[in-house]
């Protein structure tokens, strides 16, 4: 295998390691907080309500919002210490 | 200046922007008329998601949704933002990569099969046509309403403005004019929310408002909404759902379903790079998020001040009369989406639950059945009317309205125009057809599609009211996976793709049609479409995830026992995965 190849083998690992982590993140606030550990969570009062509440109406969407800026940052810090950035 | 010729002025001063763009903004080419030429900056094309994607049912339904749910209908808030994730990470860049004009076309390359690029096409015009009556139907009555026109009328004249610019500027002059619209409808429905939300509470800051206090009661806005609702027999709104299964997967349907629509893709293919359609995605989930932080504020204040509008005495004194009734309810009387029926006699408007628990105070209180009801589109058309803002704020509204069903009607319709010339006539019927030739099919594909589209707007056939069952359970449970398999798995192939699509549509479509009736025709239902009958207590609007799960094990199955897919295939992956130019990111 040649270098070139293997560069590309280890900017896609490290891809994949991204979308996993930021996928448990997207999962953990909108199933988890939001929906399946929000009995959990109720215990922590939020402007009139708890806060799964605020995860399933708010929350989520801000976090959802994090996630994508996040994962382009990222990426596109990781094209180009791999050198597989997009030619002008 | 009265408010009819108000809302003429913004409605047709908004048309005429529309045209104008179209005028400027004409297509020379195929790839003008399919992807804007490619050249859209990606806070632009943000913009032109935003519009594409927030329909009329976005606008106009969404807050009422809410409102009458409470926290159960969270999931269309999380189902139509979550999916965005999903685009930025699993979809968007490396189909932007591939460069090509559509959806089918990237399949039916990966998967080297003409087949599975025409399974690909009939899932989107299926899952395009559904979504695109309920846009056309929904201008219509926008129209209706605001314009004093019949609704078949006001069909008629947004059908001719889509015509000028879609036909005239394809995906160029759509884009475009999705981005005015997106100025339009976001400014339309976040006026009256801030002023509702300084009325209420003094923040001006809608999604704040939701959490802060009442200034009327010093509560918080939730928990006043909550006493308020159930002293009359209401659930409660920030209650808990015991059916948690359930809820999941009607979110991850609306969350893959909403990543696989095809009108929706296609708007990564028009940025210039694989960079920016990462932050593309960013962007445009930034500009939905103003409209979907803003609709469950409305959902919860425009309530309370729905109920209290009827109670202003609190909950245990009597409702107000009839006869003192504000402007705003004898006006959307009059529409019939407001009515009132006085059951005992009294003039006053009894507004509760009539529920079985609430029978011996309805007794006691000399109540004989609730007597108001409101259709829930009213929350948001009703809105400036009950934070009592001037009549331009009302013609806003109205142009609002039409931007947001406009914008996301001609997005689909490019969607099913491009499968038809591209896909069908270009990649099927003649491959040798010139430049030219197939932007001049591309042309005649949309206006096609449009009468098509207008015709069946104007008279609905039984499954236009199914658009979250059909659109999202066949994107959802058919293009989805096929596309993510497409780029994560060398390994899967051409029958696989195949069989898996199809599985995936089977199993989804035969759940669907069990309780809603084959083919949506009323009466042919094997079970009733009630919580006791559906299996492990999934509804058929949820059944798009399983349906997906189906498609991925079958497509690995199949593809496992069959042979890999030949290198030129592979590399093809290999290419769509790096940025770089595939010849030097797979070099050997």
């Amino acid at each position: 295998m040649s270098d070139a190849n293997s560069n590309a083998v280890q900017y896609w690992k490290a891809n994949l390691r991204l979308i996993l982590g930021c996928l448990i993140v997207w999962a953990l606030v909108s199933y988890g907080f939001a929906i399946l550990l929000r009995p959990v969570l109720a215990g922590i009062p939020i402007g009139g309500t708890d806060l799964g509440f605020w995860f399933a109406q708010q929350g989520s969407i801000l976090t959802f919002i994090a996630l994508i800026f996040f994962y382009a940052w990222r990426m596109n810090r990781l094209d180009k210490q791999f050198g597989l950035e997009e030619e002008e | 200046m009265d408010q009819f010729t108000i809302n003429l002025i913004f409605v047709g001063g908004s048309f005429l922007l529309y045209i104008a763009i179209a005028v400027w903004a004409k297509a020379g080419s195929t790839s003008d008329f399919y992807v804007a030429g490619g050249g859209v900056h990606p806070i632009t094309n943000g913009a032109a998601i935003g519009a594409d994607w927030m329909s009329a049912a976005s606008f106009i339904s969404m807050a009422g949704l809410i409102a009458a749910g409470g926290y159960a209908n969270s999931t269309f808030l999380m189902g139509w933002t979550g999916g965005y994730v999903l685009l930025a990470m699993l979809l968007a860049p490396y189909l932007r990569k591939f460069g090509k004009f559509t959806v089918p076309e990237f399949i039916g390359d990966r998967f080297y099969s003409s087949n599975a690029r025409l399974v690909a096409v009939v899932c989107l015009i299926v899952a395009s046509v559904t979504y695109v009556i309920g846009q056309m139907a929904g201008a219509g009555v926008a129209f209706s309403r605001f314009l004093e026109v019949d609704s078949t009328t006001g069909l008629m004249i947004a059908a001719v403005v889509v015509f000028i610019y879609a036909v005239m500027g394809g995906m160029k002059g759509i884009t475009y004019t999705q981005v005015a619209q997106y100025c339009v409808l976001i400014l339309a429905y976040t006026i009256p929310a801030i002023f509702i939300a300084i009325e209420l509470t003094g923040n001006p800051i809608p999604p704040l408002a939701m959490f802060s206090e009442h200034t009327q009661s010093g509560l918080p806005i939730l928990e006043k909404l909550n006493q308020v609702i159930t002293d009359l027999g209401f659930d409660s709104y920030t209650t808990d759902v015991p059916n948690k299964l359930n809820m999941m997967l009607f979110t991850l349907t609306l969350m893959i379903g909403t990543a696989g629509l095809p009108h929706v893709i296609i708007r990564f293919f028009t940025v210039p790079k694989v960079a920016d359609a990462r932050w593309s995605a960013g962007w445009a989930l930034v500009f939905i998020a103003l409209l979907y932080l803003t609709a469950p504020a409305v959902a919860s204040m425009a309530r309370l001040n729905l109920m209290t509008t009827i109670y202003p005495e609190g909950t245990s004194a009597q409702p107000i009369e009839y006869d003192e009734r504000p402007q705003w309810i004898q006006e959307w009387e009059v529409t019939g989406l407001i009515t009132y029926e006085d059951k005992n006699n009294d003039g006053r408007i009894q507004y509760y639950n009539p529920t079985e628990d609430f029978a011996p105070e309805a007794e006691e209180r000399g109540w004989e059945g609730n007597e108001f009801s409101y259709n829930r589109d009213i929350l948001v058309l009703a809105n400036p009317e009950i934070a009592n803002l001037p009549g331009w704020v009302i013609g806003l509204i109205a142009a609002g309205g039409l931007a947001a069903a406009l914008s996301t009607a001609a997005g689909l319709l490019l969607a099913i125009s491009s499968a038809i010339s591209h896909d069908l006539i270009k990649g099927t019927i003649n491959p040798n057809i010139t430049e030219k030739g197939e932007l001049l099919a591309a042309r005649i594909s949309m206006a096609v599609a449009i009468v098509v589209a207008t015709y069946l707007g104007a008279n609905p056939p039984g499954f236009a009211a199914q658009v979250v069952a059909l659109a999202f359970g066949i994107a959802a449970a058919s293009l989805f996976p096929v596309l993510m398999m497409g780029i994560f798995s060398k390994r899967v192939n051409n029958v696989g793709a195949i069989s898996g699509m199809l599985a995936g549509l089977v199993f989804t479509l035969t759940y669907i049609f069990m309780y809603k009736g084959w083919l949506f025709i009323p009466g042919t239902n094997n079970l009733p479409d009630t919580a006791d009958a559906w299996i492990l207590g999934i509804s058929p609007l949820s059944i798009g995830a399983i349906g997906a799960l189906v498609n991925f094990i079958v497509a690995f199955v199949v593809s496992n026992a069959t042979d890999e897919p030949p290198v030129e295939i592979q590399e093809l992956v290999e290419s769509v995965r790096y940025p770089r130019g595939a010849g030097k990111a797979v070099d050997h």
